[in-house]
């Protein structure tokens, strides 16, 4: 088999697990922006509102689903933001991530009770989920869709940011938190409004992610979150467009990293599986640790000093 | 009389603000020297380098006639490199160690933004200031195998407290200490190091006149009583006036005056730098 | 003088302690309905060395690190490969070569009898949380100079490394492959037959442990090198211009707590008889930084406290919750599998927003009953620096992650 031939497949799969990854991204690089708060939370609304559409679908047509999934995912994130981060505002920074870290902690255990535990079939999306031929190789339309869908969000988006008021808010408050504040920025809608779009894109990456697995578990949600956060942090954590470059970064090594005991073995560079695939995850973390040691700021962050 | 501090052609350039620009400066052993300027004008980022927080972009700092810290513009900066007298240091090594190298050296400095360590009591302040100087290892640390240093580290730690006249309130948190106290306490922990030469940053700082002259008494006695030399930012006229020996003005990151405190007085340029000039 | 007395009057505590401790695994089998109480004890004290040791880490020296989780598993695979006796290491690695085939008990044993058999324990205790220890110092060469949330995302990324490693098919005449360890060493089997009676010895021996390291980190704390840390966690800065490497006292502090870690994951490995990479996961992290929350970041009978409430809670207390009954309420529907996990991280959330400080806030139990003696009462505040607004302030002027010095 020719190289091209072996290597499409993955370039294909990995291509839209990097849109699905900068769609979840974006929530993360925004959270930290404004309040420099890993919001390690964010994985599990994604796995949240698999869950949702999962119940939803059961019970309702698709086009109802749909919608009442993304109301539902936004609603939760304003929430946990209402309830989980807006009490510590002045709390210092260690609070917050450990809030967060106990929010993942309740939602996952919240999701494994009323889950029972078992694995949910997340319910087939009729023409998305259909099957289709592309340079010879069989996928679904989903990965075709997924970055074009996502790139055409982040155009909105940031144009969003940079056209409307609640966007100019949120760059204000980014850039410096205290003076927005005193200058009459209503911090907390601002920081509700982020919350709400980071929720809605980690929705519509929800959609786009399960629909190409079988399954979701309550812990379904915490690898794709973490790694869209180090795609995040590989971007220059703050920066849309550096997460989502980031995002798809990530999301092609690993689904390059899954097929490389297939490639080097049709090439025939090695004879026997190497079992490369047991670090499809842990190769993203590699890929944080060069970028924080050589780059901290990530490709695209800005540099910050110290004062003494 | 030795030299106890030299900065030779010292520039610090953050990308393209040169925050100090060809420093030359020395202090004698013994001496109290005043560096004032206006604000901004890079007092305390020339302690940042001398202590060692910043490494400076270009030239060279001595203390007690050996070399401590050394560079010349590199990488990026040699492009970007506005100041003079680069080619002096080009060939010679960088040097260019961390600031608890610098303080094991000798050199102790207080800081303008009081940085005492808050969860802690006064005496510990002053004890954890040691550590630098202990050499027991962690072993024998955790199985009190030093129990006779440690002994000794606090009744010197006592010793220091009774200088400063703190030693009443040695248990009480560093932070429920008045402003003027916690002064005193950073410079009693300044001590603790074993310092040649203390650099502080302005000490009277919030102040009022009366603790003014109490630490303005309390500065000569530091020289006096332990020996040290002093190099000191302050903005109290006053004081510094009162105590230094010779003042250097720095305005812009630029040394603009040096002399004695009746020469510095007189000095038209230190006027106009602080007063500005009139344009006509 | 004073502090002499105050150090007998906590040995003998500790030997009062033990005594009950020895007495109960005597009078309790574990099938009784009372051997819960040995089952979270043994938990209970794994999980208190756990938090304990982060708490030397995030609470003392303020880094925030969440690399718990792998340096615990180094040390749960370090103990388990070097104990399994030669008879069942064939039957252990079904579907690879052993390649370590060495036992410390069985080789000390042959040689030095029941008591070889205790030493080679000890050692192979000893040997997981070097290891730990080694795999700590290369890996903090580069992240310790990251600042708070790099830090912790860099270790957390780390710990998920480590557990792919172990994993790895290849490494499997080692580790086993993506299989778990069993047969080896453990608590269950840790009984001494003289004559006719046997004594068991299986929530001694993992107390004793957690005692005798615990100890050791609380010399550590009031030690010089513990002083170090602190100054470190309230002001780098300053105690950097005050002569102490923050680097060395940050790799220090580090590797200590990660030999903790990993004698933390031997006895983890000795208490559920088995051994598997895929348990340590973030999630375990996650929930040893919850006790210590639970318990105040800060203080180390605070972590103690918490590792313990969480286990007793978790796993005895609240056990109802899953089971259809609690409290004399039976409600199936309702108290079914998980709900106790809800009800239990409902309760943390609650802790961590409304009482921040947690159980002990930054005091120590004999702190907080010397000031009962002085005020008259459990019940009057004493007025003190909140640990908590320092790590504040601290982290705060910390904000460039990107290293400490301005190059040009």
């Amino acid at each position: 088999m020719n190289f091209f031939d072996t290597v499409i497949p993955y370039l294909l799969s990995g291509i839209s697990v990097g849109g699905q990854y900068a769609l979840i991204a974006i929530g993360y690089t925004m959270v930290y922006g404004i309040l420099r708060l890993i919001n390690f939370a964010h994985g599990d609304v994604f796995m949240v509102s698999g869950l949702v559409m999962i119940y939803l679908a059961a019970s309702t047509p698709l086009y109802v689903a749909i919608p009442v999934t993304i109301i539902v995912t936004v609603a939760l994130g304003f929430t946990i933001e209402r309830v989980a981060y807006k009490p510590l505002r002045t709390a210092p920074r260690m609070s917050l991530m450990i809030s967060a870290i106990g929010v993942s902690y309740l939602i996952q255990n919240l999701a494994l009770y009323i889950t029972g535990g078992l694995n949910k079939n997340y319910p087939e999306i009729p023409w998305i989920s259909d099957k289709i031929s592309i340079f010879g190789t069989t996928t679904t339309r989903v990965t075709l869709i997924t970055p074009f869908l996502t790139l055409a969000l982040v155009l909105i988006l940031v144009w969003l940011i940079n056209h409307t008021k609640i966007g100019m808010a949120m760059r204000a408050v980014s850039k410096d938190f205290e003076t927005s504040q005193l200058m009459g920025i209503k911090i907390n809608n601002v920081i509700s409004a982020t919350f709400v779009i980071g929720s809605f894109l980690a929705s519509i990456g929800s959609i786009l992610y399960f629909t190409n697995y079988p399954g979701l578990v309550p812990t379904s949600g915490s690898m794709p979150g973490l790694k869209a956060f180090v795609a995040a942090v590989f971007g220059g954590i703050g920066s849309i467009p550096g997460a989502v470059i980031g995002a798809f970064i990530i999301g092609i090594c690993e689904s390059l990293i899954k097929g490389l005991d297939t490639i080097l073995v049709s090439q025939g560079i090695i004879a026997d599986p190497v079992g490369f695939a047991t670090f499809s995850d842990a190769f993203t973390f590699v890929l944080l640790i060069i970028i924080l040691v050589f780059k901290p700021t990530g490709l695209f962050g800005e540099k910050q000093t110290d004062k003494v | 009389m030795r030299k106890a501090l030299e900065l030779k052609n010292v520039t610090m350039q953050f990308g393209g603000v040169v925050a100090v620009d060809n420093l030359s400066m020395e202090v004698n052993e013994g001496e109290i020297v005043a560096l004032i300027g206006p604000n901004g004008a890079g007092k305390t980022t020339a302690f940042n380098v001398i202590t060692g927080v910043y490494e400076p972009t270009n030239g060279e700092i001595d203390f007690f006639e050996k070399t401590i810290v050394r560079n010349h513009p590199q990488g990026k900066m040699k492009k970007m490199y506005k100041g003079e007298c680069a080619e002096y240091y080009v060939n010679q090594p960088v040097l260019a160690p961390t600031p608890d190298k610098i303080t094991l050296r000798g050199m102790a400095r207080t800081f303008q933004n009081i940085r005492l360590w808050k969860t802690q009591t006064v005496f510990n302040n002053v004890l954890i200031a040691m550590h630098g100087h202990s050499t027991a290892n962690v072993f024998s640390a955790i199985f009190r195998g030093n129990a006779n240093e440690e002994a000794a580290q606090r009744l010197k730690v006592e010793k220091i407290l009774d200088t400063v006249g703190l030693l009443d309130v040695k248990d009480e948190l560093a932070t429920s200490l008045p402003y003027g106290k916690q002064r005193r306490l950073e410079i009693a922990r300044a001590l603790a190091t074993d310092p040649e030469m203390l650099l502080l940053d302005e000490p009277a700082a919030g102040m009022n006149p009366q603790e003014t002259l109490e630490l303005t008494e309390f500065i000569g006695s530091i020289r006096r009583d332990l020996k040290k030399t002093i190099l000191l930012i302050e903005h109290h006229m006053d004081l510094v006036m009162d105590i230094s020996d010779r003042i250097y003005v720095l305005d812009f990151g630029k040394l603009i005056a040096n002399g004695t405190p009746e020469e510095i007085q007189k000095n038209q340029g230190v006027i106009d730098a602080y007063l500005g000039v009139a344009e006509d | 003088m004073k502090k002499t007395k105050q150090n007998y009057t906590a040995l003998i505590a500790v030997l009062i302690f033990m005594s009950v401790i020895f007495v109960l695994d005597q009078l309790i089998k574990p099938t009784d309905s009372l051997g819960m109480l040995l089952t979270v004890l043994q938990k209970g004290s794994v999980y208190a060395l756990a938090a304990v040791s982060m708490n030397l880490l995030n609470g003392f020296t303020g880094l925030f690190s969440l690399g718990h989780a792998g340096f615990m598993l180094i040390g749960a695979y370090t103990y388990a490969i070097f104990t399994i006796p030669s008879v069942e290491r064939d039957n252990v690695y079904q579907y690879f070569d052993a390649a370590i085939r060495f036992s410390f008990p069985e080789t000390f044993s042959q040689a030095l009898g029941p008591f070889g058999t205790v030493l080679g324990v000890a050692v192979a205790v000893i040997l997981a949380g070097l290891i730990a220890t080694l795999f700590a110092y290369l890996i903090g060469l580069p992240v310790l100079k990251l600042k708070s949330d790099y830090l912790a995302i860099a270790t957390l990324g780390f710990a998920e490394i480590i557990r792919a490693i172990f994993q790895w098919e290849k490494l499997g005449p080692i580790t086993n492959g993506s299989n778990l360890l069993k047969s080896f060493v453990r608590t269950s089997t840790m009984q001494l037959t003289i004559g006719s009676v046997t004594l068991s010895f299986s929530t001694f021996v993992p107390v004793l442990i957690a005692v005798i390291c615990i100890t050791i980190i609380v010399l550590l704390v009031n030690s010089t090198y513990g002083r170090a840390f602190k100054a470190v966690r309230d002001d780098e800065v300053a105690a950097e211009a005050m002569g102490i490497n923050l680097a060395h006292t940050k790799q220090l502090s580090f590797c200590i707590s990660s030999f903790f870690a990993g004698i933390a994951g031997a006895m983890m490995a000795m208490v559920l008889s088995i051994a598997q990479a895929s348990n340590f996961k973030v999630s375990m992290t996650y929930e040893i930084l919850l006790m210590v929350v639970l318990g105040g970041i800060g203080s180390i009978t605070g972590s103690v406290i918490g590792a313990l409430l969480f286990i007793f809670a978790s796993e005895w207390w609240l056990r109802g919750l899953d089971s259809g009954t609690f409290l004399g309420i039976n409600a199936p529907n309702v108290f079914r599998n998980g709900f106790r996990l809800v009800v239990f991280s409902v309760i943390i959330m609650i802790v961590v927003l409304f009482f921040s400080k947690g159980i002990m806030g930054d005091r120590e139990l004999p702190d907080l009953i010397r000031s009962w003696k002085k005020n008259g009462g459990p019940f009057r505040k004493k007025n003190r620096e909140n640990l908590h607004n320092v790590l504040d302030s601290a982290q705060d002027e910390s904000e460039d992650h990107s290293g400490r010095r301005a190059k040009s």
